[in-house]
C-alpha cells in the first residue's frame, strides 16, 4: 500500500468510529473549543484562506475566499448550507464521511458557521442516503447533547442550529442555487446570477454553500494546522498567477472496471494511473483500460494514454477535460463501447436537466435521441458533427445556460467524439452500412425517450 | 447622462433609469428577440433567445473590453459605457440554435393553430432560424389540456418560457399554474382540482408567445390576419383599461389589453375581456320607436325624423329632466346637456344611474377591478356641473320626478346589464313624454314614449375619464348595427350641426369652455391625460 496515512478517513475501520466518544478520543472537537475560546471568526477565515483549501464539491473555488465574499457587518441572518446532495455519477466520498465520521463533518460545519457568522446551518442530504441520514441525525443529537450545537456553544457567545434536510433526489439540487431554491420549498431551478448567494441566497439572505468534504477538511486544518495541509498536494504553478495550487488530501472515488473499487484518500496530484494501479489493484480481469472519467461523468474522459494526468485541480483541464470535479474516477475497460458509454451519459443528463434553459433542456434530450438512433443502426457520420456542435455550444461557459449542468452534459459528448471519433465512425459504418454517408435531413423517428 | 452603445450607435439614457439591454436596444431601433422576458414579470433568463455580446467602454481611454461569453440581454443591466452587439455571427448562430431547439419538440401545426400570424416562434424562425430541420424527432401532436374555464393548453406547442406561471404567481397572485416534470418532458399544468380560475386569467393567453395557451372564447373563431385593430377603452368598469378592439366586418372577435403604464400596465380583467358579447346580442334595441299615446303600439321612426320630432315633442311636454348616463362619452354628455338646455333652458340635469357590483378588487400586481361598472362617472359629473349646479345624482332625479316637478324626462342608459326594476321605472309612468335610450329593453323602456337604441362601447367615439381622473380618447372601432345611431350622432344632429359627428371638435369646445377640462385640448396621447394633474399644474 502507498505511504499516505488517511486523515479524513481515519475513522474508517474503527469500531463505532461514528460516535462522539470515538471522535473525541481521536482529538476531535478540541480545536473547535479552543478556537471558540481564543479566536475571532475572521481568524478562521484567514486560517482557511492561508491553507489554500479549495472547495471539494466540484468547482474547486477557494473556500476562504468564498466566505470573505459575504457582506461585512450584515445584520443577519447569514445562512450556511452544506451540500450533501452527492449525485454526480461515480461519487461517494461524502457518503463515507457522513456514515463513518459524521462528527468530523459537524465540527467543520460549526467552524465554518463561526467563520461566516451564520447561526443557522442546513445540511442538504440526498434522498438516497438513508444510512447517512441516520448517522448524521444521531451525531447531531449527540452534538446538541454535548453542547457543540445549540445556543452559547461551550460557554462562548456563539450559537448554531444545524438542520438536516432530505432532498427529493434530483441531480440539479446539487447546484448551489438549485439547492437553495429546493431548501426554500421550490422547484430546484438554478437562479440567475448576480446576485450571488453570498449576497442574496437562502431566503434572500447572504448564504454560503459548502461541500461535506470541504467541511471535513476545515476540521482537519483546525486540528493539524495550515502547514500540515499545505505540505500535501501540488503547489501553485509560479508561471501561472491564476493557479492557486491544489493542497491537502483528497478523497478519490474509484469505481468501474478495477480490481478493488473504493474511496481512497490520497494527496491531491496523484495520477489516475497511480490511483488505479496502486490503490485499485489495476484494471480488472487483466484487461487494459480504454478510458477513465477523471472526476465524475460531467468532467469528460481521459484516454488510456492520458491516465498519467495528475488528478489535481488543474490536471484534467490540461487534457481537455472540464476539471477535477468530484474526483470520482470511473475506469472503462477495453471491452466497453464508447458509444454505449456516451449513450448512458446522455441518458443521465437528459433525465436530470432541470429544463429551465432551452439549450440544455432540448440539447440533452436531442443528443440522447441521436445516440438512440445511432445505437439502433441508423447513425450517419453527419450526426457526429451535430453532436459535437451541441457539445460545444451548450453550457454556462459559452453562456447559453444559467448553470453548469449543461457544461457537464456537454463535456462527455465533446471528449468522447474528439478522443474516440474513430470508434464512433467504425460503429456507424458497420451498423449502418447503407446509410452512414447520407447527409440529407434525417427523417423523424417514432421513438420514446428515457422513461 | 449615461451613454450605451448599441451596434455602434450611441444611445443616451437617463442616469436613474434602470433598463436592461433589450429595452435600451429597442430605443436604438434594434429588436433583440426574446420569449421569457416580459416587462411586467420577473426576469428568469431561461429561454436564452436574447443572448447578445456585451462589453464596457473605458471612460478614460475609450477602449472597449468585450465579455468572453454571450449574456442574456434581459438579465444584463445597461449602464454608462455598456456596449451591446446584437448582430455578430456568434449571436446569430446562438439565436438560430435556440430557435432550432425550441422547434425540436414543437408540433409545427401552424395551419390549425390560432396563434399563427402573431406567433413569436413563427416570426423569430423566419427572422433568425435555420432553413433546414436537423432534428430527427417526431413531436407529439395535439395534446390538449383544460387548465381552466377560460384557457386551454396545447401542451406540445409550449416552449416553457413560464410567463404564464410567473403571471399567476406575481400579478394575479393566485398561483394556479406550475411546471411539472423535468427536462424536455416539462409541461405546464394546474394542480388537480385547482384550475386556472381567476379574474385575470385571460392575460396568460396574451402573454403566451406561442400558441400553447388558447383563449376558449376566441378559439377557432377567426384567423388573426383578418382582424382589424382599433385602440379603444374598456367600458366594463371605472378602471377604464386601455384596450385594442379586434374586429372584422363590424363584428368584435376579441379584446386585448393595450399597454398603458398609468392605467392597466399590460393587463385587463376577464370581465372586460369577455364583456363584448352584448354588442352582438340579438335582443338589442335596433330601431328608434315612438308611440303616440300610452298603450298604443310603437311605430318605427326614421332617424332624421327623430331629430326634429323628438325636439318638438319634448318642447311641447313642458319641463324636462335629463339623466346623463356615465356610459356616455364626455362629448356625448356635453352635447346632450346642450340639447336639453336648448329645449328647456331650466332643464334638470342629473348624472344617470351608476351601476355598482361588489367591492373594488385589487391584485398583487397592482391591478384593480372597480366595483363601479361604468367608465365615465367622473367625466359626466364634470360636464353636468358645467351646466347645472349643484350636481344632481340619479336619486335626485327620481325625487325630482316623484315630486312632480317635471313633465318630461330623457333617460340615457346604455348599460349592458339589467339596471332598473319595474318599481323604480314606475316613477316615470305619469310623464307626458319619456325618452329612453338604452341597449336593451327594460321596464323603463316599456314605458317610453320614445324608445331609442343606444350604442355599445366599441361603437362610440369620444373621451372617458376613469376613476383615476385620466381622460382617454378613442375612435369608434365598429359601426353600430343597422338602425342604431350612436348617441353622439343624434345629439350632433339635434344641435343642428352640419356634417358627420366630430368628437374632436366637441372636445375642443369643451376644453375651451371649462378651466377644469382645459387639458382636453389638442391631441390626446394614446395613454390619455391626467385631468387632476393638469389642474394642479394650472393652479
Amino acid at each position: 500500500m502507498p505511504p499516505f496515512t488517511p486523515v479524513l478517513l481515519e475513522a474508517v475501520g474503527i469500531p463505532n468510529g461514528h460516535t462522539l466518544a470515538s471522535y473525541r478520543s481521536r482529538g476531535g472537537y478540541a480545536p473547535l473549543e479552543q478556537i471558540l475560546r481564543e479566536k475571532q471568526p475572521v481568524d478562521v477565515v484567514e486560517m482557511v484562506k492561508a491553507s489554500g483549501l479549495r472547495g471539494r464539491g466540484g468547482a474547486g473555488f477557494s473556500t476562504g475566499l468564498k466566505w470573505s465574499f459575504l457582506p461585512k457587518d450584515h445584520p443577519g441572518p447569514i445562512y450556511l448550507c452544506i451540500n450533501a446532495d452527492e449525485s454526480e455519477p461515480g461519487t461517494f466520498n461524502n457518503r463515507i464521511l457522513m456514515e463513518d465520521d459524521p462528527h468530523q463533518v459537524i465540527e467543520g460545519i460549526i467552524l465554518a458557521a463561526y467563520a461566516t457568522r451564520a447561526t443557522t446551518a442546513y445540511l442538504y442530504l440526498r434522498y438516497e442516503y438513508p444510512q447517512s441520514w441516520e448517522r448524521l441525525q444521531g451525531a447531531i443529537d449527540e452534538a446538541y447533547a454535548a453542547g457543540y450545537l445549540g445556543s452559547a456553544i461551550k460557554g462562548s457567545s456563539f450559537s448554531l442550529n444545524l438542520y438536516l434536510h432530505k432532498g427529493a433526489a434530483a441531480y440539479i439540487c446539487g447546484e448551489e442555487t438549485g439547492l437553495i431554491e429546493s431548501l426554500e420549498g421550490k422547484r430546484a431551478w438554478p437562479r440567475i446570477k448576480p446576485p450571488f448567494p453570498a449576497v442574496e441566497g437562502l431566503f434572500r439572505k447572504p448564504t454560503v454553500v459548502n461541500n461535506i468534504e470541504t467541511m471535513a477538511c476545515v476540521a482537519q486544518i483546525a486540528r493539524r494546522g495550515i502547514d500540515w495541509f499545505r505540505s500535501i498536494g501540488v503547489p501553485a504553478d509560479p508561471a501561472n498567477p491564476r493557479d492557486p495550487g491544489s493542497y491537502g488530501p483528497k478523497l478519490y472515488c474509484l469505481s468501474g472496471h478495477v480490481e478493488r473499487p473504493g474511496c481512497y484518500e490520497a494527496p491531491l496530484g496523484i495520477t489516475a494511473r497511480q490511483l488505479i494501479n496502486e490503490y485499485g489493484g489495476g484494471v480488472w480481469k487483466g484487461r487494459r483500460a480504454k478510458a477513465a472519467i477523471p472526476g465524475g461523468i460531467s468532467m469528460g474522459l481521459l484516454t488510456e494514454a492520458e491516465l498519467d494526468t495528475p488528478l489535481d485541480f488543474a490536471g484534467p483541464g490540461r487534457v481537455g477535460c472540464l476539471g477535477l470535479g468530484t474526483a470520482a474516477v470511473v475506469v472503462i475497460d477495453e471491452t466497453v463501447s464508447i458509444v454505449d458509454f456516451l449513450h448512458n451519459s446522455c441518458r443521465f443528463f437528459a433525465h436530470e436537466s432541470c429544463g429551465q434553459c432551452t439549450p440544455c433542456r432540448e440539447g440533452t434530450a436531442w443528443s440522447l435521441r441521436m445516440l438512440e438512433r445511432i445505437k439502433a443502426g441508423k447513425g450517419r457520420l453527419k450526426d457526429l458533427e451535430l453532436l459535437a456542435e451541441i457539445g460545444n455550444t451548450m453550457g454556462m461557459m459559452p453562456g447559453s445556460t444559467i448553470c453548469g449542468l449543461a457544461d457537464g452534459a456537454a463535456w462527455p459528448i465533446k471528449n468522447a467524439i474528439k478522443k474516440f471519433r474513430g470508434e464512433f465512425e467504425d460503429y456507424i459504418k458497420t451498423t449502418n452500412p447503407t446509410g452512414w454517408m447520407v447527409t440529407d435531413p434525417v427523417p423523424a423517428l417514432q421513438i420514446v425517450g428515457a422513461h | 447622462m449615461a451613454v450605451v452603445t448599441v451596434d455602434g450607435k450611441d444611445i443616451e439614457i437617463g442616469a436613474t433609469e434602470r433598463l436592461n439591454c433589450i429595452e435600451v436596444a429597442r430605443r436604438a431601433g434594434v429588436e433583440i428577440p426574446h420569449y421569457c422576458w416580459h416587462p411586467g414579470l420577473s426576469v428568469v433568463a431561461s429561454c436564452r433567445m436574447c443572448l447578445i455580446e456585451t462589453g464596457t467602454r473605458d471612460p478614460a481611454t475609450g477602449k472597449v473590453t468585450m465579455m468572453p461569453k454571450l449574456v442574456p440581454g434581459c438579465q444584463t443591466p445597461a449602464k454608462d459605457g455598456t456596449v451591446i452587439v446584437t448582430e455578430s455571427a456568434l449571436v446569430k448562430e446562438s439565436r438560430a440554435r435556440v430557435e432550432e431547439a425550441l422547434l425540436i419538440d414543437h408540433p409545427i401545426d401552424c395551419p390549425i393553430c390560432d396563434k399563427a400570424g402573431e406567433c413569436l416562434l413563427q416570426d423569430y424562425h423566419f427572422e433568425h432560424g435555420q432553413a433546414e430541420r436537423r432534428a430527427d424527432i417526431h413531436a407529439f401532436h395535439s395534446r390538449r389540456r383544460d387548465v381552466g374555464p377560460t384557457v386551454t393548453l396545447f401542451v406540445d406547442r409550449c416552449i416553457m418560457c413560464t410567463r404564464c406561471v410567473r403571471f399567476a404567481r406575481e400579478v394575479s397572485g393566485t398561483s394556479e399554474l406550475m411546471v411539472i416534470n423535468r427536462g424536455a418532458k416539462e409541461e405546464i399544468d394546474v394542480f388537480p382540482g385547482f384550475p386556472l380560475d381567476n379574474k385575470l386569467s385571460g392575460n396568460v393567453v396574451d402573454l403566451c408567445p406561442v400558441g400553447a395557451l388558447g383563449d376558449k372564447d376566441f378559439l377557432y373563431q377567426q384567423r388573426v390576419w383578418f382582424l382589424k385593430r382599433e385602440a379603444n377603452v374598456c367600458g366594463g368598469c371605472a378602471t377604464g383599461c386601455s384596450i385594442t378592439t379586434e374586429h372584422n366586418q363590424d363584428s368584435v372577435y376579441r379584446l386585448k389589453p393595450r399597454e398603458n403604464p398609468h392605467v392597466n400596465k399590460w393587463w385587463m380583467c376577464d370581465d372586460g375581456r369577455y364583456g363584448w358579447h352584448h354588442l352582438h346580442d340579438s335582443s338589442r334595441l335596433l330601431a328608434a320607436e315612438h308611440r303616440s299615446a300610452a298603450g298604443s303600439t310603437r311605430q318605427t321612426i326614421e332617424w332624421p325624423d327623430v331629430v326634429t320630432r323628438l325636439r318638438d315633442d319634448l318642447k311641447g311636454a313642458g319641463s324636462l329632466a335629463v339623466a346623463v348616463s356615465p356610459m356616455l362619452t364626455l362629448e356625448e354628455a356635453w352635447m346632450l346637456c346642450a340639447v336639453a338646455r336648448s329645449i328647456d333652458p331650466q332643464a334638470f340635469l342629473a348624472v344617470g344611474h351608476v351601476p355598482t357590483r361588489g367591492a373594488d378588487e385589487s391584485f398583487p400586481g397592482g391591478f384593480t377591478i372597480r366595483a363601479e361598472k361604468c367608465p365615465n362617472r367622473l367625466g359626466v359629473e364634470a360636464v353636468v356641473s358645467l351646466f347645472d349646479q349643484p350636481l344632481h345624482s340619479w336619486n335626485d332625479l327620481l325625487e325630482h320626478v316623484r315630486a312632480g316637478r317635471t313633465t318630461a324626462a330623457w333617460i340615457t342608459a346604455g348599460h349592458p346589464e339589467p339596471w332598473i326594476d319595474a318599481a323604480t321605472a314606475a316613477t316615470f309612468a305619469d310623464l307626458k313624454c319619456l325618452v329612453v335610450q338604452d341597449l336593451f329593453d327594460s321596464p323603463l323602456a316599456q314605458l317610453a314614449t320614445w324608445r331609442l337604441p343606444a350604442a355599445g362601447f366599441a361603437e362610440r367615439a369620444g373621451t372617458w375619464v376613469n376613476a383615476g381622473h385620466r381622460a382617454q380618447s378613442f375612435e369608434q372601432a365598429i359601426r353600430a348595427p343597422a338602425g342604431v345611431w350612436p348617441e353622439g350622432r343624434l345629439f350632433w344632429n339635434m344641435l343642428g350641426r352640419r356634417g358627420l359627428y366630430d368628437p374632436v371638435a366637441v372636445r375642443q369646445q369643451i376644453a375651451e369652455s371649462s378651466a377644469t377640462l382645459a387639458a382636453l385640448a389638442g391631441e390626446m396621447p394614446a395613454t390619455g391625460v391626467d385631468l387632476r394633474l393638469q389642474q394642479l399644474a394650472g393652479a
